[in-house]
Formats: C-alpha cells, structure tokens, sequence
C-alpha cells in the first residue's frame, strides 16, 4: 500500500471541487472493494476524499418515483420497507450480493463503481487491459471461467460483478449525477459499458460526476419477481450467472415483463429483445425456452466459461418459472 | 475412566477466552520496541535471482533491514544436510537468502524490516528483482510421465496375493480419480514474533502444532543449545496440519530479528499462505477392483501420482487405507511422485487417507453399482474382521456399528438402488456413503500435575491446542478421575518449559496426553493414599489399614474415606498437616508395541439434492459416525466431527488451487475466490459416537478422531451426485458447472 492522503468532505460541492481540482484523488464511500484494491497495488490514489458524511442516505418516495441515496448502505435497502413493497426485485438482488458483513459496508454508489474481480485484473504482475492498457487480457487465453459471453472485444472479457445493477438495469432506473457541470440523468442501462478499445473504462461517467441517487420509475412489475444466482457456494461469492425477472400477470397472460442476466458481460445485460418477444405471450415454460434461446443469441463462450452458454438460458427460464409459479 | 460410565458433557474450556478475544494467538504477543517483518516474493516460478533492488526499499522511512541472498550469510546450521528425523525427509530443507535458485512462485527473495506495519508493507514494493528465468512445471496432469519412485519412505510398491488380480474378476471396474492442490487456509495466518537476548539466547511466539519441534528446528538452524531457544503457541486459530514443519519464514523471521537486534514480529499475507507454507498436494489415482458375482473382492489395485517441490520429496500414505481397509485377497499398491515448481506441500487434515478414500471408497461405489447391490451391504459383505495386511487383530473394530446406525439417522431405507428415481420437484434426491479409517496412535508424553491446598489442580505438558479441545479433553480425563469440576483444573500448555508432549497431529493426542494425564491423576491418587495411611492421620486413626486410593473419596472439599465419610479432611489441611506445599506428579506415558492393529474408523452419509438445469446443489443432512474408542469430551469430540464434515463438504464441492499453468501462479490465492463453505451451505450434521473402549491402546480406551471425521466424507458425497443424478464424478472439486445439464 501506498502513502495516500485523506479527507472528509460534507457537501456535494466540496466532494465534487476536492476530486475535481486533484487528478491522483478518489471518493471513498464504504471503501470494500477500493480498500482492497488499494492494498492490492491495483489502484493508487494519492487523495481519499470520504464522502460518507454527505447528505445521500435517504430512501423515499417522490411523485411514482422510488429514488435511493447513493450513499444508503446494501443491507438498508435491502431491508427498507418502500423498497420491498415497490420494487422487491431490486431487494432479492441486493440480498443476493456479497456477504451480510459487506452489505452493511457497502453503498448503492460504491456497489455500481464497483471493479471487475477478475484475477488478472487483480495481480498487477499480470497482463490486464483494463488495469494496464496494452498488456494482454491474461483471461482470454487463461482462466476464464467467471467470464463474460457477451462482449464487443477479446480485449477484455471481464464481467461487472455487481447484482444490485442487475436489478436496478431490469427496473428501467435512472442514476442521477452531479459534476462539475451541473446535474446529469443517465438511464441505467447507460451508465456500465461494453469494453470497446477502452477496457479501462467501467461507465460512462466523466471526471468529477458523483453519483447522488438511483431513481426507479413506478411498475406493476413487483407481484411477479425472483432474482436467481447461480454460484459456487450458498453466499459470498460471485454470479457464475444471474437473472432478475419482473412479470406484470394478468391470467397466465404476460402483460409486462423485465428481464436481466449477471455475471455475463461487462455491464449488466438487459434483455429487451427477449421481454418484448414474451409480452402478450402466455407464462409457459415453452415460451420461457425460447425466451432462453433468444436470449442468448450471439454468445460466446472461451473455453473454461462455455458452460455459461447453457447456463444463462437455463436460469432465465428458472428464473422465469419460479416467480411466474410455474416450476 | 469409571466403565460404563457417561462422561460429562463439558464446555470447551478456552471457549470464553476465545470468543471474548483474551485468547493470545502468536502474533497477539505484544513486547516492547518490536518491528516488524514482510516477505517479497519471487515473481517468477523458475530461475534464478540475477540482481535485487533494495536501494529505495532501504531509504524508505522507518526501514531497518532488507535481507536478501546477497547480504545474508548463510545459517551456522544450513549445511548440516539431511536429518531424516525431521519430517518431511529427503532433500535438504529449504532456507531463503541461502541461495540464488527461484523453485516456486512466491519464495521469498527478500525480507524487509522496518518500525512500522504501515512502512514495512510501502517498503516491500520497493524491490525488485531481475530474474534469469527458467521453464517452470506447474501441472501434475501435464507432468505425469516424469512420476518417480520416492526415494525415502512409502517408495515400495505393495503387492499381496496376486498383482493386479483384479482383472481376472467376473465384476470389475476401473477408475481414475483426481483431485487438485486444496489449502489449509485455516483463519489465523502464519505468524511468528521472534526476540533475541544477546547473541545466543531466542523466544519466539509462532503457529506451530509442536512447540519442541520448532525448538529443535531452531536450535538446529542457528547451532544453538536447546535450551537457548523458547517456543510458546498456547493458541493455534486452526492449523490443520499446516504447522506440522518450522516454515522458512519461521527460520528467517528469527534471522532478521537477530540482525535488526530487536523483537520482531512477521505475519504471513493471506496471499502466502497459499504459496509458502504447504497444502494437500494434487494427486491422480487409479483403482482396479474387481469382485465376485455375489460381491466378495477378489482384487484390488490402487495407484497414486502426487505432486511434490522441486527441492524436497515429501510423501503421503495415500494408498495404504487400500490394503487394510477390505478384507480382499489381492491387493497391490503403488506410489509415485511429480516433482514440480511449487512450495513443499504437507499433511492436511486426513493426509493420504483423505486422498486415497476418496478414490476407494468412490470406486467401492461404483463396483457396487456394477453388483447392483447397496453399497452398505457390499461393506459389510467385504469386512475385515482382523487387518489383511498386517494379518494382526484389531485393537477394537465398531466399523459395522457405525453402517448400521448411520444408515439408521440417514433414513438410508429411502435410497433408491437405482440412480436418478428419486426426484423432489426439479431437484434429484441422492444417498451416499463412504467411509474412512486412519491408524489410532499412541505416542509419549510427559504430564505434571500439581495439586494445590485450595483444591485446584494444575496438569503441565508441552502439547497445544490447535482448537480440536485438548485442553477440555486433559480437564475432562482429571475432572473424572479426581473428582473434582472442571473449573477446578488449570492446564499449562503449548510452551516448551514444560514437561515435554507429542505434535498436535495424526489423532495421537488424546490417546497421548490424556493418558499421561490418566497416569497422573492415578499415582497422585495413590500418592495421596500413601500420605494418608501415615500414623496419627486421621484416616489411619479410622481405618489401620493401608489406604489404597480406592479407599479415599475425592472431591473438590479434599478428601473422606469411602467407608465412613465423615472422616475427612480439605486440602489445605492435609497438606499442612503432612507439611507440603502441594503433592506434584509427573509420570511419563507411551504407547508399547502391541500384537495388535489399531485403527479409528468412521462412516459418513449424505443425503443431497442437484437442480440439473443449473447445476446447483444442496446438502441436506450429513450423518457422521465414528469408531474412536471411548469418548472422553463429548461436547468438543461432536464439534471436531462436524469441523471435519465440513471440511469434507469443501473438498468435495468447492476446494481448488488454481494455478495459472503460463505463468507457474495461483490465481485464486485469496479467501473470495478460493472457496471454503460458509455457514449456509451446512445443513444439519448429525454426530454417533460407538463409544466404546479399545482396551489395547490405552488406559481410556481412546483412539484418535481429527482425521477420521473428514476421510472418507468426500466420497460419500460424489456417490450421493451418482445415486441423485446418475452421473459418476471422478475429479473434485464437483462444482456447479459439471452438474450441469446432468
């Protein structure tokens, strides 16, 4: 670990002038996974500029809208009442995340800048595009096995480790900003990006935008909900695959439905193609297969992770058959 | 202990230390001006050392020393080759700074010394080092037609009966079975605080399962008198295994704390723990079986291939559970290693059994299914009443009991012969079993103990607790036969001033330490007795007699004679009245070559659910029973089973070194991604003791229980995967991709 400095700020615009005015300085907010990469040598920051006195814990309801702090801890929203009646999808997915020990660290913010947990991108003795353009991805050629099937590039095939964005990336959320040019509304689906040529590159934010809330649009989407994480062991460990499912049921008729996987790609993967092919469809587990089929169009496995091309669909139609009660 | 007698259920002794963190692990030890120490390591697996950069390292703040090759004269006691005493022999033992030779990944190539924990971790990224690499062998898979015949122990290949018999059987099958590099990973890291005074004379706190061992691997390093060097690891946060052996860093933490000439106190990154201090090593087994059509063994032929460093040979006894374990005619055994570019490994909780029932009792499982018979009924068809490779008798043998009530709690009546015909919804519902054996030894120890004029007695010997309760275990065996409350002992342990005791290894322990401890509490009985029986006692005035102690009542008011309690005296007034401070005993205590085999067993037995689609499993219930001879301490004998079972269950499902072969380096070298189970993947693990005495092996009729409680665990969950889904896996870990779409 490097010498770093460090300060507290309490108000947006001090966070947003510390980090603006200092190139080699970061928020720091629940710090579990910065921390981490600190100790690791995989981020050096000069400056740790802590955030979590400013005003962004609340969670509340504003017209239809739920809006969350950026700064609410993982295991608050989790557990927070609006959040389970309106949007119980984003609650499973949250519970799914971590442990109950880094839930009650952990930010909404700090959960979406989470890094990627790939190995390589952990070791700084090894090749990794997104720590060190230039170098290699070490997973391509080597152990893959958590990776992503959807990419745009063999530059970098990591995967967003995040199951609180899975959720939120379903819900149609919008993350709010504020920067050093004012306030920015990104849609979700907006916010994680495909590695492209930039694998160093997680989202869209630019320098000096703070993430200050998520908001989530108002749905009939939270009778019909189940988040599946398929993983190694029963808790503390990362998507192999992940889905969040929201159906709006009227009969066995779908009348709306959203649709996401983890654990598949750089960002988490909305499926709109595949919502808009159920809409109108009846809850069938027929339907849910080629629901599946479609859903995994254009994948592709490398080598150690080809088991997630059968996975995903499988735990898409899962997924779909427990919360539509059809299993 | 009083036959037929029910022990006492009592609480781990050290547990509110413990929880309440008053407990002292090694490097809790706080001492004045202490400075601490930090490993580098080598980034490459092969080659050697061509120069170091320490310059900025040294001119960092607060830095004291950077020892590496080029300034590190080599150990008065480096050159004293090979000690076959030592364990694990062949090859001489590896020192860092003592040569230039890169043999694994992570050897430390410098060690850097500073005032501070915050200085000495900046200082440590400052070196670097430029290697001259060589091409590394990481694999055991792509190396294993370089396997060798050990050099040391276990290089005979075994053959009884007729070799490789097996092939000849109406039945057969054969199987390779494989499992990778699991780690210890136990929660307290390796850690040491080491101080000099002056030039001859060293302490040192360390994880260590044998403080007498450190001492003389210490003594030995250094040329020291024995006497000159202090080892104390009271607590141990879990071992399992891994402090078997003084590690390098151990060796060269007290190097630099003499160089520095300060106490100085090293604690291993989790990172090292994967890459320096041992592990159970991969290992590719075969096994031939074959049978008769109404299921009797005709043959048997097991073969391993483990891996082992570069620089030494270490060898485990993973074959051997095949030719004892069934009573089978023929029988034949071999034993190869691959030596590659990684640590040394060394014994892991069950270390070889673990391994080779993994395959025999897999491959019992899979010929059962071959004789479509139940895989109970086929153990019990094959059991071996005396041991068929010794040709001896057992000590004791309670193995068809723990079938018989294992099968009982398990519900094993509900198994279906045929796999996959037990379906739960989408879930498919398997039964497994499988069992385990590891030899029941007794080796030698020294026990004082000191009874005190309040009633209070102090038991001392060397030993130490790694957790599996031994200090309630010494209480439990005093507390009987001295009549007297658990909180009236007080155990002196895990310090080499003390009378000396076994390594905290293979099981021995309870048979051990307790009856030394038995010994003990016996003579200080009679001792007591003989005091007693002196003219003008009062017990003398009552009963003119010679007092046995069976005469004597003991309790912790003092004592009263059996036949007119009235009589009676405290403590403190009968040793007043005799004019001794206290009444101390020290008995030494070994096991003695007997005509006789003995060996713990134990059953396991699972019942568990796959979600074919996702490939996701769940264990229901684990039931665990255990031949051990006599239980002395209930409460942490079931808590060591359990421990073991869920050890088992991370051997089976999760544990697995990887190592990136390009590059000669584990990459899941952290607790996130080298996954152990969490609470949530344990379902309910029921515990069945026999209970009941080997009269051979010892005054308490105990036989050892840490290894049997995790071999053979494995097993039973693979062949409960094969009777859920139909689908034999034959290389652990099973994780979810392989059940997937089963």
């Amino acid at each position: 670990m490097i010498n770093f400095d460090y300060v507290r700020v309490s108000t947006i615009k001090a966070a947003v002038d510390a980090i603006v005015k200092d190139n080699n300085s970061l928020w720091l907010a629940g710090g579990t996974n910065l921390v981490d990469l600190m100790k690791k040598g995989v981020m050096t920051p000069q400056k740790l500029v802590d955030i979590n006195n400013l005003p962004l814990k609340e969670i509340k309801k504003e017209g239809n809208k739920l809006i969350i702090g950026a700064l609410a801890l993982n295991s608050t929203v989790a557990d927070n009442e609006l959040v389970r009646k309106e949007q119980p999808l984003l609650a499973l997915a949250v519970q799914a995340g971590a442990s109950a020990q880094l839930r009650n660290m952990a930010t909404v913010g700090g959960n979406m800048m989470q890094r990627t947990r790939c190995p390589y991108f952990y070791n700084t003795d090894m090749p990794c595009n997104k720590r060190e353009p230039g170098t290699g991805c070490g997973a391509l050629k080597g152990f893959n096995r958590m990776h992503a099937i959807f990419t745009d590039t063999e530059k970098c095939i990591a995967v967003h480790p995040s199951d609180m964005s899975v959720g939120l990336v379903a819900l149609d959320a919008t993350v709010l900003l504020s920067g050093p040019r004012g306030d920015r509304r990104i849609p979700f689906q907006n916010f994680h990006r495909l590695p492209g040529n930039l694998p160093q590159k997680d989202n869209t934010l630019e320098r000096g935008e703070l993430i200050v809330a998520v908001e989530i649009p108002e749905n009939k989407l939270n009778k019909h909900v189940h988040y599946l994480k398929v993983r190694d062991r029963t808790s503390y460990a990362f998507a192999l695959v992940s889905a969040a499912v929201a159906v709006d049921l009227e009969g066995s008729t779908i009348k709306d439905i959203r649709l996401a996987l983890g654990g598949v790609a750089h960002k988490p993967w909305r499926l709109t193609e595949v919502e808009n092919f159920l809409k109108g469809k009846a809850a069938t587990e027929v339907n849910y297969k080629q629901a599946a089929a479609l859903a995994i169009r254009g994948a592709k496995g490398f080598g150690l992770n080809n088991f997630k091309l059968k996975l995903a669909p499988n735990t898409l139609v899962e997924a779909l058959k427990t919360a539509t009660g059809k299993s | 202990m009083e036959k037929d007698k029910a022990p006492d259920r009592i609480d781990r002794v050290d547990a509110r230390a413990k929880v309440t963190g008053t407990a002292s692990y090694a490097a809790d030890h706080k001492i004045q001006n202490t400075v601490y120490g930090l490993l580098v390591g080598s980034t490459v697996a092969k080659g050697r050392i061509k120069s170091i950069d320490t310059k900025a390292a040294e001119k960092a703040s607060g830095v004291l020393a950077v020892l590496t090759y080029f300034n590190t004269p080599k150990l008065p006691g480096y050159t004293t080759g090979k000690d076959p005493s030592k364990p694990p022999t062949g090859g001489q033992p590896l020192r860092f700074f003592a040569t230039n030779e890169i043999f694994y990944y992570d050897q430390a190539i410098a060690l850097v010394v500073a005032d501070t924990y915050e200085r000495v971790l900046h200082a440590a990224k400052l070196v670097k080092a430029q290697y001259e690499k060589a091409t590394h062998k990481t694999s055991l898979e792509d190396n294993l037609a370089t396997a060798k015949v050990p050099t040391g122990p276990r290089q005979e290949d075994y053959t009884r009966g007729e070799a490789d018999s097996y092939k000849n059987a109406p039945v057969k099958i054969e199987q390779e079975y494989y499992h990778p590099v699991e780690v210890h990973n136990p929660m307290e890291l390796g850690s040491i605080v080491a101080f000099w005074e002056g030039a001859e004379k060293v302490t040192v706190y360390t994880k260590t399962q044998g403080v007498q061992a450190t001492q003389k691997s210490i003594s030995d390093a250094f040329k020291l008198p024995l006497g000159n060097v202090t080892v104390h690891a009271r607590h141990i946060g879990g071992a399992f295994g891994m402090g078997l052996r003084t590690w390098p860093y151990e060796i060269a933490a007290v190097m630099a704390a003499k160089k520095v000439g300060k106490p100085l106190k090293l604690v291993l990154h989790r990172e090292q723990m994967f890459t320096n201090v041992g592990y159970r090593p991969a290992t590719k087994q075969k096994i031939g079986l074959g049978a008769t059509a109404d299921g009797k063994l005709i043959g048997l032929t097991h073969e391993a291939t483990g891996n082992t460093s570069a620089y030494e040979e270490f060898t485990e006894a993973t074959v051997n559970i095949s030719r004892f374990m069934y009573a089978c005619p023929n029988v034949t055994t071999r034993y190869r290693l691959v030596p590659l570019n990684v640590c040394t490994p060394i014994w892991m909780r069950g270390p070889g059994e673990a391994t080779g029932a993994f395959a025999l009792e897999s491959a019992m499982d899979e010929l059962a299914h071959a004789l479509k018979l139940d895989p109970v009924e086929f153990r019990v068809r094959n059991h071996a009443d005396s041991d068929p490779e010794k040709n001896l008798p057992w000590s004791s043998k309670y193995l068809k009991e723990c079938y018989e009530m294992g099968a009982e709690r398990i519900g094993w009546k509900n198994r279906k012969l045929q796999p996959r015909t037990n379906q739960d919804g989408d879930w498919l519902v398997g039964y497994g079993m499988g069992a385990g054996s590891f030899g029941a030894m007794r080796w030698v120890a020294s026990v004082k103990g000191i009874l005190q004029p309040e009633g209070k007695l102090r038991l001392q010997c060397s030993v130490n607790d790694m957790g599996p309760g031994t200090a309630t275990m010494m209480t439990a065996v005093a507390a009987d036969i001295m009549g007297l409350p658990p909180g009236r002992i007080i155990i002196e342990m895990g310090s080499t001033g003390l009378p000396p005791g076994p390594m905290q290894g293979g099981s021995n322990v309870t048979a051990t330490v307790g009856s030394a401890v038995h010994d003990v509490c016996f003579a200080m009985k009679e001792q007591i007795a003989a005091l007693a029986s002196k003219a003008g006692s009062v017990f003398s005035k009552a009963n003119s007699q010679q007092l046995k102690a069976e005469d004597l009542l003991f309790s912790e008011n003092g004592l009263s004679l059996k036949s007119d309690t009235s009589v009676r005296l405290s403590y403190s007034e009968f040793f007043k009245q005799n004019g001794l401070p206290a009444v101390e005993v020290t008995k030494e205590s070994k096991g003695t070559e007997q005509p006789y085999s003995s060996y713990s067993f134990s059953v396991h037995f699972v019942k568990l659910r796959v979600h074919p689609a996702t490939g996701r499993i769940k264990i229901d219930h684990v039931v665990s029973c255990a031949d051990a001879g006599t239980i002395v301490s209930p409460k942490t004998s079931e808590s060591q089973m359990i421990g073991g079972a869920v050890g088992g269950i991370g051997m089976a499902l999760m544990e697995d070194m990887v190592i990136d072969q390009r590059f000669g380096r584990p990459i899941n070298n952290n607790l996130a991604d080298y996954h152990v189970p969490v609470n949530a993947d344990i379902p309910t693990v029921d515990v069945l003791f026999v209970n009941k005495k080997d009269p051979i092996i010892g005054p308490m009729g105990s036989k050892g229980l840490g290894e049997i409680a995790l071999v053979g665990v494995a097993p039973a969950i693979a062949n409960a995967v094969f009777n859920a889904t139909g689908k034999r896996l034959r290389e652990l870990p099973i994780t979810r991709d392989k059940l997937l779409e089963v």
